[in-house]
């Protein structure tokens, strides 16, 4: 394997609504803000280009193709597209880098979630036959798994409502997030039901923005100068899309990524999880086997804020900027997609 | 550069309605809804999976063993959406649940009219609430209700006998869309009648629609152009067929046209000429509507037409800059 | 650095307007199961599973890889979802690709599809947005005035698209997956046929088909394990600049002359048309045909059309450099996989294993798609020798 360096990492502000701001409007100020980072000129510097996306979030087909536009892809360069959270255009150019087509590559994931429903939007990602006519929203399988949970007792609601406070009082640090302030899980759990077993702050809010990075090879890292955390190991997998088969009180596909990385092999000392419901934190920890010396969602988490299509790729800048800000030595960051977990991505990232 | 743009939204529905096949599975159990009653699959490990799966999730295998179930379970977990959105399938507060139907052996998700939050609980007994009129559809299941509510209904017997093959699948999703800032500020100017492009800081190129950013540089654009209502043909093709949506009877000429001053051509239709004169190179000047109708679109000009202007040069066209640049 | 992958299976479904038979799942599946059963191989013996298609609007199911997990083997497995506009066919297999040369899979599955009778293509491909461009006439639309502009700088003759759209239609009554199976096919016929976008015509434009492309791809050390000669990839490449610019050259895209050159250069060929021995290549407008033989290098800037004329794109004319022998995009089009198409067929021919419409003693191989405003390419060469 070679190993893979993150030199530079930017996210916007999470806003509910961007306004006036159209797609290339969002991207375009962390691109300036990567290139400069890493001592870039323009995308022309880099190997190779990969970003994600959804057609369906703002109701166009093609949102990516004016996403090209903001690059200044002239001469053409070499760039690909996912329909999916930017954090698997980072594995798309990974695999790139492995295979020496390229040394460096810069991404980028962008959504503008507020023109649309959200939920309802998402609840045409499921079953076209038996559960899309349904309109089964995506805060409803969250639910449905969180009362599994409940149910088994494997956790309780004041251990849900602890995450939400962690997240919001972490938040409080980040001048991205879009919820924060100091609430007690008392205050919290007094809050009604929105979806039972949820309460409104256990599921993310909706928000628009963008966020970019570039990697490379360690030896092109050097030559640049740039301090760097380092690509450890990065898996993802997918299970079964029939509810009924699933064990949703675990995230079986995200315990297999973590094996495949080594996530245990040594300590862990901070982890950004993309949990878009309290309680998915908790699982996810677990998939994870994360004990309690590990910080976990520093960075408040997407109950913060949560960029569609990029809060993944997110997670992993999240961890990789602290590595290199010396918070730790050792990080995992994880990306989810699909209904109650369906699919995840595991990162394990070191410092330099 | 101009004062802040205003903010320009308008709501559009992005739909259509889908012709599914089903393919023999899905089919098979969409037909028994149609008979009101439930059929699922036996998996590769024996297991009756509901609804039934068209390969089974562990190996992978083409399943085809139909299993009967009852058309009543046992909630196996459920959430109660006390405010529903519009496109949900009840316009009261009710349930989403897993249901986990007596002969299968996975739960299917559907959702439960039992009135209130508090008539829910886990493992407690559902039966399904079948439409009145069947159609061979999920919703053909007007939910589930608690088992002890006694249903009266009078059933619409349905005459079809062919298995079901195909569903019908409307999917209209609402979005409130907001322009671009780079759209609002052209859109704003074409509403009081001005052509206003953006000229690239970088290579001085002017781009009419504006984007807000140059695409061959990858810089932002802000210094705004007002063009001419002139406008070279660049390249044409005469549309023989209508246009979706669009009055215009065929044939009619889409040109694209390069406005003086411009760098870049856009489509417009031309009109008041033979199509058969139309050629590249050829002079023309926007024909616009009356003031009182001009609003926030490029309709405000409802065509180009001829000038009494020399043709210019292909290798021209678009190449010219505004003089002393 | 990169390690050597073969294609060891391919699969496809029949294209058809409307594939009534089958679920999208089912659909998708079909072509799966052809692969995996071309290569010899189970579910269990596929590492990861890569998927493809255009826009979702086409189903109206967002990210449909989700629900096709299960359909696909994929439960456990990785799995990933490419779109590049109508390019995305062969981005998709490029992408699959890497996944073996980068060492980190052995072996994978890589599947697109569209099943476009599900909705209307010209909608799905460009539903109206407020504010945005107010006129649309379709994809013809948009590339009719590039043609014209093609044609006057050339001087081509007005029947080249012609004779491209016989051609084509040709070959593809030689397979027996072509949606459109016209034999009988005539100059006249497609002359005659209603003037869509002129200088297009009906019969000189794609069809709009559902359908599923898979491959199975495999490293050195597995090849052996799948019957038959293996395609070796010997070359990939991608190229992208963005759809509008001042001074963007469409008639002959920077970024296909650039992802072209690239390939090349991967693959040791010098001259084209000399050293392939056939081509796959996206030509959805007839039109296409002459314009991307000189984009792709095989004919001089101005001459693409002389070679079109002089039969030596056509395998019935014994063409030394035939393109399309599948019967390409003008006899089948399901946009998601068209592009994969191209790859896929151009793997048949090196493989010896395409039928009726197999170039004799075919080594060597081009497989070209392109998408969005002829902005996004991909091409790969394909080889019965390793190289």
């Amino acid at each position: 394997m070679r190993e893979v360096a993150i030199v530079a990492y930017a996210q916007s502000d999470c806003q509910r609504d961007a306004g006036a701001q159209n797609e290339v409007e969002l991207i375009m100020p962390v691109l300036q803000e990567v290139y400069k980072q890493a001592g870039l000129r323009n995308v022309q510097d880099v190997d190779f280009t990969c970003s994600g996306s959804c057609d369906y979030q703002q109701g166009a087909a093609f949102a990516f193709v004016s996403g090209v536009d903001a690059l200044g892809a002239v001469p053409p360069i070499k760039e690909s597209h996912v329909e999916m959270d930017a954090a698997w255009a980072l594995y798309e150019a990974w695999l790139k880098i492995q295979m020496g087509m390229a040394d460096s590559a810069l991404l980028y994931g962008f959504g503008k979630s507020s023109p649309g429903e959200l939920p309802i939007v998402l609840s045409q990602q499921l079953d076209p036959y038996y559960l899309a006519p349904l309109w089964v929203d995506s805060i409803a399988f969250a639910a449905l798994q969180a009362r599994t949970m409940l149910d088994q007792g494997l956790i309780s609601e004041a251990d849900m409502a602890e995450v939400v406070a962690r997240s919001r009082r972490n938040a409080l640090q980040n001048p991205h997030a879009q919820l924060k302030g100091e609430f007690s899980v008392e205050e919290l759990l007094a809050e009604p039901m929105y979806e039972s077993p949820l309460r409104r702050h256990d599921c993310c809010p909706v928000s628009d923005g963008a966020c970019a990075m570039v990697i490379c090879t360690v030896e092109k890292a050097k030559e640049w100068g740039k301090p760097y955390a380092v690509i450890k190991g990065i898996d993802h997998r997918i299970e079964t899309h029939h509810i009924g088969s699933r064990d949703l009180t675990r995230s079986v596909s995200t315990e297999l990524a973590a094996e495949a990385v080594g996530v245990n092999n040594g300590k862990v000392d901070i982890a950004e999880l993309y949990a878009p419901f309290s309680h998915q934190e908790i699982i996810l920890k677990r998939a994870l086997n994360l004990g309690d010396d590990t910080v976990v969602n520093a960075s408040g988490g997407v109950l913060a804020g949560n960029l569609m299509m990029a809060s993944g790729l997110s997670r992993i800048g999240e961890v990789a900027m602290r590595l290199i800000a010396g918070e730790g030595k050792r990080g995992v960051a994880h990306a989810t997609s699909g209904p109650a977990l369906q699919q995840n991505l595991v990162t394990v990232l070191e410092a330099q | 550069m101009s004062s802040a743009a205003e903010i320009l939204s308008q709501e559009f529905t992005l739909g259509y309605t889908y012709t599914r096949s089903t393919g023999p599975v899905v089919g098979r159990f969409l037909t028994g809804l149609r008979n009101r009653e439930f059929v699922g699959i036996k998996g590769s490990d024996g297991r009756v999976l509901m609804p039934p799966m068209e390969y089974d999730p562990v190996d992978a295998a083409e399943l085809s063993e139909f299993v009967s179930t009852a058309d009543c379970g046992e909630v196996v977990s459920w959430s109660w959406v006390s405010q529903p959105r519009d496109a949900h399938p009840s316009d009261k507060p009710f349930a989403w649940a897993l249901i986990k139907l007596d002969g299968a052996d996975t739960p299917m998700l559907h959702w439960v009219d039992a009135g209130d939050e508090s008539a829910m609980a886990t493992g407690m007994r559902v039966k399904a609430r079948w439409a009145e009129q069947t159609k061979g559809f999920i919703t053909d299941v007007n939910g589930f209700v608690p088992e002890s509510v006694a249903l009266v209904a009078e059933y619409v017997a349905n005459e079809a006998e062919e298995p079901v093959s195909g569903i019908e699948a409307p999917i209209y999703l609402k979005y409130q869309f907001t322009a671009g800032q780079a759209t609002a500020r052209y859109l704003v100017q074409l509403k009081n009648g001005k052509l206003v492009g953006q000229r690239c800081p970088s290579c001085s190129n002017v781009y009419i629609p504006p984007r807000g950013s140059c695409a061959a540089c990858g810089v932002p654009t802000q210094e705004e152009v007002e063009l001419s209502n002139k406008a070279t043909v660049q390249s044409y093709t005469i549309v023989y067929i209508p246009i979706p949506g669009n009055p215009i009877k065929p044939p009619y000429v889409i040109a694209n046209l390069v406005l003086d001053g411009a760098n870049l051509s856009f489509l417009h239709l031309l009109s008041e000429c033979n199509n058969d004169d139309v050629r590249i190179g050829m002079r023309v000047e926007a024909v616009w509507k009356p003031e009182e109708e001009w609003t926030h679109a490029m309709e405000n000009i409802k065509y180009f037409k001829p000038i009494d202007e020399p043709d210019m040069p292909a290798d021209q066209i678009g190449k010219l800059k505004e003089e002393g640049r | 650095m990169a390690q050597l992958a073969a294609v060891v299976g391919v699969g496809q479904t029949k294209y058809k307007t409307k594939r009534k038979d089958v679920s999208i799942a089912g659909l998708v599946r079909e072509a799966a199961q052809n692969a995996l059963n071309d290569a010899g191989l189970g579910w269990n013996d596929i590492d990861a599973v890569i998927v493809g298609k255009a826009p979702d609007m086409f189903e109206g199911v967002i990210m449909p890889e989700l629900y096709l997990t299960d359909a696909l083997g994929c439960n456990g497995k990785p799995m990933l979802r490419v779109h590049t506009a109508g390019s995305v066919g062969g981005s998709t297999a490029i992408v699959a690709a890497s996944y073996v040369q980068s060492g980190v899979f052995k072996r994978i599955l890589t599947v697109t599809f569209e099943k476009q009778s599900e909705s209307n293509a010209m909608w799905a491909l460009s539903n109206p947005q407020p504010f945005s461009a107010h006129l649309n006439a379709g994809a013809g639309g948009y590339f009719a005035p590039i043609i014209r502009e093609y044609v006057r700088r050339s001087n081509a003759p007005y029947d080249a698209g012609i004779k491209v759209a016989v051609k084509d239609r040709l070959h593809g009554a030689k397979n027996p997956l072509a949606h459109l199976q016209l034999p009988e096919i005539t100059m006249k016929e497609v002359e005659d046929s209603p003037m869509l976008w002129e200088p297009l015509r009906f019969l000189e434009a794609c069809p709009s088909s559902d359908g599923a492309c898979a491959m199975v791809i495999a490293n050195e050390e597995l090849v052996a394990e799948s019957p038959g000669t293996p395609a070796w990839i010997r070359g990939s490449a991608m190229r992208s600049e963005p759809t509008m610019y001042a001074g963007r050259e469409e008639v002959n895209p920077q970024a296909g002359i650039d992802c072209a050159k690239d390939v090349y250069k991967q693959a040791g060929i010098s001259d084209p048309r000399k050293d392939l021995d056939c081509a796959e290549v996206y030509v959805p407008f007839s039109w296409y045909e002459p314009m991307w033989l000189e984009n792709l290098g095989f004919a001089e800037v101005g001459k693409g059309w002389e070679l079109t004329m002089s039969g030596a794109t056509s395998l019935d004319e014994g063409g030394d450099i035939p393109w399309n022998c599948s019967g390409g995009v003008l006899s089948s089009n399901p946009i998601g996989a068209s592009g994969m198409i191209r790859f896929a067929e151009a793997a048949q021919q090196v493989r010896g294993l395409a039928g009726a419409h197999q170039v004799e003693g075919a080594k060597t191989a081009l497989g070209h798609a392109y998408g969005g405003g002829a902005q996004f390419f991909s091409m790969w060469v394909v080889s019965s020798e390793k190289g």
